[in-house]
């Protein structure tokens, strides 16, 4: 089922959580609602799910007005940040209750319960441990035990709040590929919240950049990734270095470098930053045409790319990232003066880019 | 399990036989001396100091007190708690703080209260009485002032619990289709049960052995107003040392089964969470034995 959001604002006192926010989400979907704490996105989740009334605005779910249906009659199915797993029920009980507290004329006989609950803990491969109760389970089946509960009810949306938040590095990336495995054998429209970008850009079909109540960007992960649309999309997907200098006409100068951009042809001298990736930067050993240099302060060489720490004079440092092989053929070691130049940089004019400079 | 501590085996002994002398002195040995004065004398006297019609009319007035008291604040305890643990609305604090109200203030303020509000020559106890309900000195007033010092015992008690527990399982239970009340009955209930029966079984103590306020709005009339400990209280002035250990008694028997109804709940409960435990356990080794 479709989900339109329309001119969504929420107030909590003085703070606004969601400013103005609309958004369209296709059925069958896996969308990712990206950002820092507090930039509104499990807040839009909640009020997508009815936890939460917005001030104003409305939610649509498959075009009707749902903006004042009861979260119980939404049909949504919705796994909590921290599982919020019923404790003095079993795993069985857990996944069979939105099904046992139908009304009697709707509810499935036992026997269907439990053909239906058993089926489910089969999906989720934890069918073993229907007697237990939640607080013998670790993380990753707790997540997975919430899941089947949200779908036993057969719900037309599925919404996940950081649904990997808790667990550790290694069950998280195995629950990533699962959630999305499931997403394509079940293709339910599903939207969930994350702080971690690598999680978003990784197993989403969308992702939603909030910032401060704001969308920043909606798009494929690909396209998000190589086509930010604002300085803090830029910084917030992933570590990137910064360099100053101005646009005129089109073309950006910073320090002695200089190239042509296709775009800003209306700047007039104009501060700008330059935004350029890691990988996006090579070392070199010459000189001309490049966009800095630095000496080398640190070299980490664990895995296929070798990160390297510059200090440039002024004390701001670069990070590049290169190949084995080009460091090899640099040769160069801490200490050494060697330069840059940027393959692609993401150049934001200083107005947009002032105030909001945001530190990861 | 090994132990935690660092302290050396002196100082641990130590700090054991200072809480248990502590323990022995005041709670064992009081304890000893009001069965030993209630029996001392033998058993026959014991029943008769029991069975006696005022003493009976002390223990069914107590009943009374504690009967009406306690569900009271059973609904008003679980209703407070839940209004202060999942909502934020105007004058929360003022609610909270007027909770504590009867612990803060001594019962015989509390029974003063009551007087200045439905004594006799009051205007609301005026005008219930010209309607043929006697408040102060009846049983009503009774009943009423031990609703009130014993209300904060069950709101007490369930506040912070249901605060740490987290609004997060019902409303897990809301999205899944389920209604208020089942929300209430199969998940909120089944969470806060333990502590529940606590804040019940403390309210209950306290509402059977109340004195101050009761007493004052009591107006200790023989048969009639008297509840056990206002009871023991003549007993003992009159130099009825058996008949006042032998209500006592009944006082203190209460605190034990209290401790012993508390202590069956809670071994039940870790029975039960063991056996689930070798289950799981059981269940476990099934399915690693089940894989290639």
């Amino acid at each position: 089922m479709s989900i339109e959001i329309r001119n969504i604002r929420k107030q909590f006192g003085q703070f606004t959580a969601l400013d103005n926010v609309s958004l369209d989400i296709a059925a069958g979907e896996l969308l990712a609602l990206l950002g820092p704490s507090g930039c509104g996105k499990t807040t839009l989740l909640r009020i997508i799910a009815g936890l939460e009334k917005p001030d104003a605005g409305q939610v649509l779910f498959g075009g009707a007005d749902a903006t004042h249906t009861h979260v119980a009659e939404r049909q949504v199915g919705f796994v909590f940040q921290h599982y919020a797993l019923f404790r003095h029920m079993t795993v069985f009980d857990n996944v069979a209750f939105g099904l046992s507290v139908k009304p009697r004329r709707e509810r499935p006989s036992q026997e269907e319960i439990r053909e239906r609950v058993m089926k489910l803990l089969k999906m989720v491969q934890l069918d073993w441990l229907a007697d237990a109760y939640p607080g013998q389970l670790s993380g990753g089946q707790r997540q997975r035990i919430a899941l089947a509960r949200s779908l036993a009810v057969e719900p037309k949306v599925l919404l996940l709040d950081e649904p990997f938040g808790a667990l550790d590095a290694k069950v998280r990336k195995d629950l990533r590929r699962w959630l999305r495995e499931l997403h394509n054998d079940m293709h339910i429209t599903s939207v969930f919240v994350t702080h971690d970008q690598e999680e978003a850009l990784e197993v989403s079909d969308r992702v939603v950049v909030m910032d401060h109540g704001h969308i920043e960007q909606v798009g494929r992960p690909d396209d998000i990734y190589e086509h930010p649309a604002t300085p803090f999309v830029t910084q917030f997907l992933g570590d990137v270095n910064l360099f100053h200098g101005r646009v005129d006409a089109g073309q950006l100068t910073i320090g002695s470098y200089e190239q042509a951009l296709g775009q800003h042809q209306d700047a007039d001298g104009d501060a700008a930053v330059a935004y350029v990736r890691p990988h996006d930067l090579d070392l070199t050993l010459q000189a001309a045409g490049a966009l800095a240099q630095g000496r080398v302060e640190h070299i980490h060489a664990v895995g296929p790319v070798v990160r390297v720490e510059l200090q440039q004079a002024d004390g701001q440092t670069i990070e590049a990232a290169v190949s084995k092989e080009r460091f090899r053929a640099l040769g160069i070691v801490p200490g050494d003066t060697v330069y840059v130049t940027p393959r692609k940089l993401a150049v934001f004019l200083q107005e947009d880019a002032g105030q909001q400079d945001y530190v990861i | 399990m090994a132990t935690l501590t660092t302290e050396s085996r002196p100082v641990r002994y130590a700090l054991t036989a200072v809480a248990l002398v502590f323990l022995f002195l005041f709670l064992l040995l009081p304890l000893i001396g009001v069965f030993w004065e209630a029996l001392h004398k033998g058993w026959q006297l014991y029943l008769a100091a029991l069975v006696e019609p005022e003493a009976l009319s002390a223990i069914r007035l107590t009943l009374i007190a504690a009967g009406i008291a306690v569900p009271l604040n059973l609904v008003f305890g679980v209703a407070a708690a839940w209004a202060i643990a999942r909502f934020d609305f105007r004058g929360k604090s003022l609610l909270t703080t007027l909770i504590d109200l009867p612990f803060a203030v001594s019962p015989v303020v509390a029974g003063l209260m009551f007087i200045l509000l439905f004594g006799a020559n009051t205007v609301v106890g005026g005008w219930l009485q010209d309607h043929g309900l006697q408040v102060i000195f009846a049983v009503p007033g009774i009943v009423l002032a031990t609703v009130f010092v014993t209300f904060p015992f069950v709101a007490r008690e369930l506040i912070p619990l249901m605060q740490s527990q987290g609004a997060d399982e019902e409303q897990a239970a809301i999205v899944l289709g389920a209604s208020g009340w089942q929300t209430f009955r199969k998940v909120t209930l089944p969470n806060i049960k333990w502590g529940l029966l606590y804040g019940v079984i403390l309210t209950n103590a306290r509402a059977m052995g109340e004195f101050g306020a009761v007493s004052v709005v009591s107006g200790h009339i023989r048969g009639e107003t008297n509840t056990i400990p206002l009871h023991v209280e003549i007993l003992y002035n009159e130099y009825n040392f058996v008949g006042a250990f032998a209500c006592a008694s009944l006082l203190a028997l209460l605190a034990l089964v209290t401790l012993l109804v508390k202590s069956l709940v809670e071994w039940r409960l870790h029975r039960q969470q063991q056996a689930s435990t070798l289950r799981t356990a059981a269940a476990r080794l099934q399915a690693q034995a089940a894989q290639p």
